[in-house]
Order: C-alpha cells, then structure tokens, then sequence
C-alpha cells in the first residue's frame, strides 16, 4: 500500500503547484497533477475479484463445454464440439428457447407500454406523488420469493384471489397454474407486475428532463393537450423507449426464478413455462451433465451478447 | 421531482421577461380550460392502476391476519366472521428457521454491500484519476463485464466455489456478488465530473492519495455512492439463484432461498406463507419509505447500467 502515499509523477516545487492553483487557465495541467503514480494499488482489489469471480468461471466454462464432464462422473474427456453440435439437435434447447422468446414478447409489450402510462399519468402531477410512485414502484423492491408467492396464492385455483373474483362476475374459473394455455400468462402477469416500477421510473425522470420551455411555446402556438403529447412528448422520449426497451428485453431472456419457483422447478403445465435458464439448471444440477449445460449456457450468451451489440448498434445509428 | 418543478418555475434571465409571463399564464389557462374532464380522467386512471398493484400485497396482509381455516372459504371473504389474528406471525416468528435465514440474510446483505462500494468506489477512483500502465486495457475489460449474465456462470462458478472449499460458507455466497461492473462504470462516471481543483489543493497540502480519496473526493460523491448502495443491497437482499445453488445447509440459507425451501411444509397454510412472505419483503419497504428520493433518483442514474 505504500505506494498509493508515494509522492507526484513530477516533483513540482511547492511555489510552482500554488501558482498553478490560482491559474485558471492550467486546469488541464492541474488535471495530471492529480495523477498517481500508484493507482494500480486502487484498482487491484476490484480487479482480482473480477478476476476471480468472473473471468475464471467465462473461461472455465468455456473449457467445460468441450468436455462431456459430469458431476457423478469420476473421469471426463476431451469432445471437442461434440456438446454444441448435440444442442443443434436437442428438441429441448429449441423448445425452452422458444419459450424464452415467447416469455420476452409478452411481457416486453406491457412492461414498456404500461410503464410509459404509469409515468405520462404521474407526471400530470396529480396530488400524492408520493403515494402513486409508492403503489407503482413498490412491488420491484420485494424479493422474487415474496412476489412468487403471493402470485402463487392469488392465481391458487379453488380459494385464489383471482379465480374468487371471477366467480363473482359469473365467469369460469382459469386455471392459472395448471392450464398449458395460461401457464406462461401467469408468469407474465407476475413478471409485469413485478418489475413495471423500474421501467416507469426510467421514462418519469426522462419526462422530468423535458424542458418546460418546448411545452410552453407549443401552448403558444395553441397546442393541446393530445396534440403536446403526440408531438412532442412521445418524440422526446425516443431515446429512453430505446433504453427501456433493450434493458427490458436482456432482463426478460434471463427469466429463470419467478418461473422456476412458481411451478416449484417443474416448468409449469405440460412445461410451457420452462425457460431455456431452467433447462441450463436441470442439465447441471439435476442431470449433473457439467459441460453439456456449459454449452447450452454459451449459446445462450451468444445470444445476449448479440441483442446488446444490436441495440449498440442501432443506438449509434440513430445518433449519426 | 419538487425540485425539479420549483427549478422550473424560476424566471429565466436569458428571454425578455414580460413576454414569457404571458406564455406560462397562457399554458396555465389552456391547461385549466382542458382540465376538469382531463384531471377526473387521469385521476381515475391512476386509481385503477393503483389499485391493481397494490391489491395483491393487500390480499397478501389480509390473507396472513386470518387463521388457517378461514383462508380457504368459497365465496371468498375479506373480512372473516372470527376477525383477523397475528396467530400467523406468531406462529411464522417462534420458528427458529427463519430467525436464522433473517439474520443470515442480514449479515450476507450487509457485507456485500459494504464490500462492493468498498471495490467499487476504489477501483473507479483508480480509472479515473489515476495513470498506470494497463488503465485502458483494464478498464475496458470491467466494461465488457456488464455484458456477461451472472446467470450463465452458474456452472462453472459452482465447481469452483465448491472447488475452493466454499461450498455452504458465508464466503461462498458473498464472494461472487462482489463484482458489479456496471457500478464501477456510473461511479467512474461520476468521479470523471468532479472538477480536480479541491484535490490538487489537498496534494500541495502533503495529503496521501487515499487520504484524498476519504477525506475529499468521497464526502463530494454522497449522493452517489447512497444511490449505488442501496442498489447494492437491494440486489443483495433478493438474490435467489446463487445462495440457492452454493447453500444446502438449512442453517446458512437466506430468507429468499428458505422461504421457497419450507413452503412444502407449511403445506396448505396460507395465512403462515403470506406472513413469512411479507415478512422477508419488509425490510425493503421501510427503505424505500425512508430513501424514496434517493431510490427515485437512483433508478435515473443507475439505469443506464442496471439489471
């Protein structure tokens, strides 16, 4: 640690480094002054962390995936691509991956249009901000084991909340957590109202961002209400629909827990909520197949890394 | 957001002054005309949202007040005919379990979080005033970090976890959740926008670079560094997947993972579920209660690397 104390790159004499204070034309130079000379001492603790934690497991599981070790298996052999040219034919990967995608389109849509309504009715600035970013924002704090299940108790089909309330408008119960045609619809509805706070917090401090002056010459110019908000709120919001959008669909890909723990690891009804997480998860620590899970685990990381590189690119696109 | 309209209220001293007078009494006055039928509309609106979020914790809380029996009448009933009861928590808090998995929850929530702004704020103060050999190299790599999923490690991280002896220790479940990229790039951020004078004026005074860190750099960064805690331990409090994994003795689990572990034996009691539920969502509530400003403002600066 010695060397975080150690003294300047340049010993500046003492008279020098107070006229370059007062100068305040020198801030670039004050700027390297500022330099140390062991700031490898700082950074070092982080990095030997993410060294440890996160570069050793990527390369670790990279190293798995060509190998068909298993966790009961006492030997493990060199496969090469054996186990990524096995996931090209397992009508496993293709369905939890489908699922996947599925689960990220229908909650995407709401997510991003709910969360965008919350945000355009709370800025109108009704009385009790407070209480509406409270009820909107509240259910994202709690733990998915909390959320799951409560969803769980209200989509319960003979005493559930939900089928109750459908009984009483003379409708036929659904059966939420038992029907192959509602089994992912529960874990969308759970997931919408769930996570919605986090989005409609993004786009009220983006609407708080807007200047007042674009609205004020829009009055000007006789604008309404409808007419402000087509013209000029939702174009202004482009830029963070974008961000809502991209940090909501990488979120949505990544469903494994609420899934998982509503159906109590089973994949749902006819496993139509088995997401392709889930089937990573079975492979390894139920089938105890090692490096097969590893490269199911990279495929799908292929995967993520090109909706990132995507939304990059478009974003830059835009910009230019 | 208080501040954001009082900032926005003020005359500005660029434009002539009468004119924008008029303009702003002239949106005010459309705004009136529009309004009666607008506000009852947003105003319903924002009720029926408020309503639909807020109704499942409601039923939640007035599901763990019932007892057992009266939680699975059909109709369903608000208010039972015995009355509500705390026999629920009572039952949920004489169970020694979860006393246990809270102050296991406690303990992991609150070192992650100390130890994370701990690496964080260091490692970010490192990119971005100091110079060494390797800086960009290095920090271009924790950037990429934020690309990476923490969910595709599980494989690998579990062999080696378990591998380095740490399988079902604090330290197991501690130690990969030290790493989040994505702060060190918003804090990096951050420090990059702090003029440097303050700093010189502490180095001609003799000061150590840590002692610069501590005692000025840090004080200026509050706001900040509160935001990326409380994310911090946000995250911590409800992380599932890897305490789940690492932990397979009842005695080191975290209330989320012993929460969905001891559901099957409570069986068919609801009201006790509902309580043990809420309970372990609690604590996040009461900060959110106490910090609503600094959580608000901190989903703004955090989002741009969150999740």
């Amino acid at each position: 640690m010695s060397a975080v104390g150690s003294t300047p790159q340049s010993t500046v004499p003492a008279p020098a480094a107070e006229v370059d204070r007062d100068a305040p034309g020198r801030r670039r130079e004050g700027r390297s002054l500022t330099s140390i000379r062991g700031g490898l001492w700082f950074v070092a603790p982080f990095l030997v962390v993410y060294a440890l934690f996160t570069l050793v497991p990527i390369l670790y599981g990279l190293f798995l995936s060509f190998f068909d070790t298993s966790l009961v298996g006492t030997s493990s052999s060199f496969v090469g691509f054996d186990n990524y040219a096995r996931l090209l034919g397992d009508a496993q990967v293709w369905r939890t991956l489908g699922i996947t995608l599925l689960f990220t389109l229908l909650s995407t849509v709401p997510l991003v249009a709910v969360s965008l309504v919350m945000a355009l009715l709370v800025h109108s600035g009704t009385r009790g901000q407070w209480f509406w970013r409270f009820a909107y924002f509240a259910p994202f704090l709690l733990p998915v084991a909390t959320v799951t299940l409560i969803w769980q108790w209200l989509f319960q089909g003979d005493f559930g909340l939900l089928n109750g309330l459908l009984r009483g408008l003379g409708l036929p119960a659904v059966g939420w957590l038992s029907d192959p045609d509602w089994g992912l619809w529960s874990v969308v509805i759970l997931t919408v109202w769930w996570t919605v706070g986090f989005n409609f917090l993004l786009y009220l401090a983006a609407l708080q961002g807007i200047p007042q002056t674009v609205y004020e010459a829009a009055a000007i110019d006789g604008a309404g209400g409808w007419r402000r908000l087509l013209s000029i709120t939702l174009p202004l919001l482009k830029v963070t629909t974008g961000l809502v959008l991209t940090l909501q669909v990488l979120a949505s890909l990544k469903l494994f827990d609420q899934a998982y723990i509503l159906y109590v690891g089973s994949g749902g009804p006819g496993g139509v909520a088995q997401p392709i997480l889930q089937y990573v998860y079975d492979t390894g620590f139920v089938n105890y197949r090692l490096g097969y899970a590893s490269a199911i685990s990279y495929m799908f990381f292929a995967l993520i890394i090109v909706v990132s590189l995507a939304q990059a690119w478009i974003s830059s696109r835009r910009r230019s | 957001m208080a501040t954001v309209t009082e900032g926005r209220d003020v005359a500005r001293p660029d434009g002539a002054p009468p004119k924008q007078r008029r303009s702003r009494e002239g949106a005010v006055s459309q705004a009136q005309r529009a309004s009666i039928v607008t506000r009852a509309a947003i105003a319903t609106a924002l009720t029926v949202l408020a309503v639909l979020w807020l109704a499942p914790l409601a039923w939640a809380l007035v599901t763990s007040l019932k007892r057992e029996a009266d939680t699975t009448t059909v109709p369903l009933e608000v208010v039972p005919e015995a009355g509500f009861t705390l026999e629920a928590y009572t039952r949920v808090l004489s169970n020694d379990n979860i006393i246990t998995w809270f102050v296991n929850s406690t303990v992991v929530t609150v070192v992650v979080t100390v130890l994370t702004l701990a690496l964080s704020t260091t490692a970010a103060y490192g990119f971005s005033r100091t110079k060494f050999r390797g800086r960009k190299v290095l920090f271009a790599l924790t950037i990429a970090g934020i690309m990476v999923p923490p969910q595709i490690l599980i494989v690998p991280l579990y062999e080696q976890v378990t591998a380095m002896g740490l399988a079902d220790t604090y330290a197991g479940i501690i130690l990969p959740q030290l790493v989040v990229p994505a702060m060190v790039f918003i804090l990096k951020k951050f420090f990059d926008g702090i003029p440097s004078e303050l700093e010189e004026a502490a180095r001609v005074d003799g000061a150590s670079a840590l002692r610069i860190f501590w005692q000025v750099v840090m004080p200026l960064s509050r706001s900040i560094v509160a935001a990326v805690g409380i994310f911090v331990f946000i995250g911590a409090w409800n992380n599932f997947l890897w305490p789940f994994i690492i932990i397979s003795d009842p005695d080191l689990m975290t209330l989320p993972v012993g929460l969905v572990q001891v559901r099957s034996s409570f069986g068919i009691q609801y009201a006790q579920v509902m309580a043990s539920a809420l309970l372990a969502g609690l604590p996040l509530i009461i900060i959110f209660m106490l910090f609503q400003r600094q959580i608000v403002r901190g989903v703004a600066t955090t989002g741009l690397g969150g999740q």
